[in-house]
């Protein structure tokens, strides 16, 4: 007779519990913090917390449907603050605190968590939620050899300028071999943010991926040439993929080149294969920049948009076939989700074989990198089916 | 010839197997080795040779290096090592396009099969389903064979000297060997080599003159290169299940048998319709599992013992008579 009573109390929430105990003084609040994790996560729910003197507090996130803005609750007779959230098993998310006070704002991490996300753009807090897991294959595995990375200049008629590449040969690469292409837009914040490396050093050990050879590519004007930029196009395909073959043993064929980008950055993949359709077998492509008007001209993303809303509604009118296969993945918190889903039936129509992913994440390089097992190894599955042990 | 098919050897059992055909210690002549499978990994065979009588370093276990001498052949015979790569993007190809069709084909017969459950179709439904996988599967192996036929033709690897140079020094161990045991590793790097050093032939002749034909001991992708065909299978690959695939011929030391090296590991075993259909998709051929601690004794006439488990048609693992 107990049991039904042990479990209503085990629902209650550490926060409710805390507001319930008396007397209730800064000593209670330390030891309860003491004994928490930041955010506080008790099976769907996540409790948000900030301690401090303020006006109000504010969670901040990106989490498409929600208020962007919600308002963190003063504990009664405290400096605390807090504010509970239910998230799906398994979710991610980036969030920050924006702390009010005299009518000034400040944007800041949580000071109570420890774990952050990084970004070209800065840092965020993170909330795992129940059950989201880390992939082990993210991070630095001692038994995977690794691969090495070279740096190269490749000057570019095409954009007129030199243009950095850095290269990533696998281990035990050997000339004799031949190697399947990938290149990699905004490659430097796929090696800094995302982890690429380690990611396909653990891939490859693992059979997951074949060995391959990998371009992380730089951009210079980052918003005009990977907006539906022909100069782009040009330079990846008539500059870079020649240079690359002519120097390195690789594959050579459409099936094995492969390009691969995450928001603009896929925008730059599915136009550049639309400039050269036979050139590329495959394209991996995240969170896609990919946004279109059914009617009017009101795409809500600004001028650096304008192209890309122009390439893509051309895209969507007369749909092209641009490659044989498309891994597209997108993190259901993204506004651009709904762009995404938007896009599969287009690129289904035109002929291509279409593998699309979901994940309860954002527009994030953590959601990218965590995505790339699924979407490597379906491009260029590894060995694993030839090794009996 | 006898050939011992065993399970995979990470808990070993070789040296048992070894012991019951009468190589033990004392033994005057090596026990051949071939772990052309684990690549460049290939010299690394001391645990290996822990288990055969006499070990390494007393002359007792002698390691073929067919995947060094394949090497060799790279380096030093650039006309064939071009005529090979082509071969492979020729193969690549004709797999791919297999692998397409065999989606579509596959995946037509689950869905005949769902669909007989609920709506009482004819059994036949699946069978012609199923037919015209059994016959994508054949077409691409007659395709296969006939790409490496013709490229063997037309290279003459037997007139070729680096290569004719290996043969010979390989049928020079063999010929005085005890046995030859084969490892697992990459299936098609090592049947790659079996086939290059022409060890089917080999095998079949060496030892003539002392003890008949050499026992073969063989494992994981070592057996599965023994068999006239060799099947790829992996159902949990990151992408989740996937298509068993013919990749092509063995040696055909075992005939009329699929191999399924750690079945219960790599093969979605509890799904009993996906595996009725990998069964009837390879009927009348055998599909075995061979699992840790299995041991399978082919006789010199290729018979098989009775109570090998086998994958039935109904899609259980059971114990078959001999045959």
């Amino acid at each position: 007779m107990t049991a039904p009573v042990a479990s209503s109390v085990s629902r209650k929430l550490a926060i409710n519990r805390l507001r319930e105990r008396r007397p209730l003084d800064a000593g209670v609040v330390d030891r309860f913090l003491a004994r928490h994790e930041v955010p506080v996560v008790e099976g769907p729910r996540c409790t948000f917390l900030y301690r401090g003197e303020a006006d109000e507090v504010f969670l901040i996130h990106r989490i498409f449907g929600l208020p962007d803005h919600l308002p963190l609750r003063r504990v009664r007779g405290t400096d605390l603050w807090y504010v509970v959230l239910e998230l799906p098993e398994g979710s991610r998310v980036e969030y920050q605190l924006e702390v009010v006070r005299g009518g000034q704002r400040e944007r800041i991490n949580d000071p109570l968590n420890p774990r952050l996300a990084h970004s070209p753009v800065g840092s965020s807090s993170v909330c795992y939620a129940h059950g989201h897991e880390i992939p082990d294959w993210t991070r630095p595995d001692p038994e995977a050899r690794p691969g090495s990375l070279v740096d190269m200049v490749v000057p570019s008629r095409a954009l007129r300028r030199d243009c950095a590449v850095t290269l990533y040969l696998p281990a035990r690469f050997r000339r004799t071999a031949r190697y399947p292409l990938l290149i990699v837009h905004d490659g430097g914040d796929y090696l800094r943010y995302a982890d690429a490396k380690t990611v396909l050093d653990n891939l490859i050990h693992r059979l997951d991926v074949a060995e391959l050879v990998v371009a992380f590519v730089y951009p210079g004007d980052r918003l005009a040439e990977y907006a539906n930029s022909a100069a782009h196009a040009r330079y990846l395909t008539a500059e870079l993929l020649p240079r690359l073959e002519a120097e390195l043993p690789l594959a050579g064929t459409p099936s094995g080149r492969c390009l691969m980008g995450s928001s603009f950055g896929a925008v730059a993949s599915l136009s550049t294969a639309y400039r050269y359709p036979a050139a590329y077998g495959s394209l991996l492509l995240q969170s896609g920049s990919f946004a279109f008007t059914d009617i009017g001209n009101d795409h809500g993303g600004g001028p650096p948009f304008e192209p890309v809303v122009r390439f893509v509604n051309r895209f969507r009118a007369a749909p092209r076939r641009v490659a044989d296969r498309l891994f597209v993945s997108c993190g259901v918190y993204e506004p651009l989700i709904v762009r995404n889903r938007s896009m599969i039936p287009v690129f289904e129509a035109a002929g291509m074989t279409v593998r699309y992913e979901e994940a309860r994440d954002g527009h994030s390089w953590e959601n990218w990198r965590d995505r790339l097992r699924d979407g490597l190894s379906w491009i260029f599955p590894g060995p694993q089916k030839f090794f009996y042990e | 010839m006898k050939i011992i098919l065993l399970g995979p050897q990470r808990r070993p059992t070789l040296d048992g197997v070894v012991r019951s055909l009468g190589l033990g210690s004392g033994l005057a002549r090596p026990v051949a080795t071939i772990t052309a499978g684990w690549r460049e990994r290939e010299p690394d065979d001391a645990e290996l040779s822990a288990h055969l009588p006499g070990g390494r370093d007393q002359g007792g276990a002698v390691n073929l290096g067919l995947y060094r001498r394949w090497l060799d052949v790279q380096d030093r015979d650039p006309d064939y090592f071009a005529g090979a790569r082509r071969l492979a993007d020729a193969l690549a190809e004709l797999q791919d396009l297999y692998l397409l069709r065999l989606d579509y084909a596959l995946r037509a017969v689950y869905a005949v099969q769902r669909r007989s459950v609920s709506a009482d179709l004819p059994g036949e439904a699946v069978a012609e389903a199923l037919e015209a996988v059994r016959e994508l599967d054949a077409a691409h192996l007659r395709r296969v064979d006939g790409a490496r036929g013709e490229f063997f033709a037309r290279l003459a690897p037997h007139d070729r000297p680096v290569i004719a140079g290996h043969r010979a020094e390989v049928s020079a161990v063999l010929a005085d060997a005890a046995a030859l045991v084969i490892t697992g590793g990459h299936v098609g790097v090592l049947a790659e080599a079996l086939h290059l050093f022409n060890i089917a032939a080999l095998q079949s002749t060496a030892g003539q003159a002392t003890a008949g034909r050499l026992p073969v001991i063989a494992w994981s992708a070592g057996a599965m290169a023994l068999a006239d065909r060799i099947v790829l299978f992996h159902d949990r690959s990151p992408q989740g299940p996937g298509h068993a695939e013919v990749y092509g011929s063995g040696l055909s030391l075992v005939r009329d048998v699929v191999l399924l090296p750690h079945a219960r590991a790599r093969l979605l075993l509890d799904d009993m319709a996906r595996m009725a259909v990998f069964a009837r998709r390879f009927a009348p051929a055998r599909c075995v599992p061979l699992e840790a601690g299995t041991r399978i004794d082919v006789s010199s006439d290729g018979a098989w013992p009775p109570g090998v488990r086998v994958l039935g048609e109904d899609g259980h693992v059971n114990a078959r008579a001999a045959a």
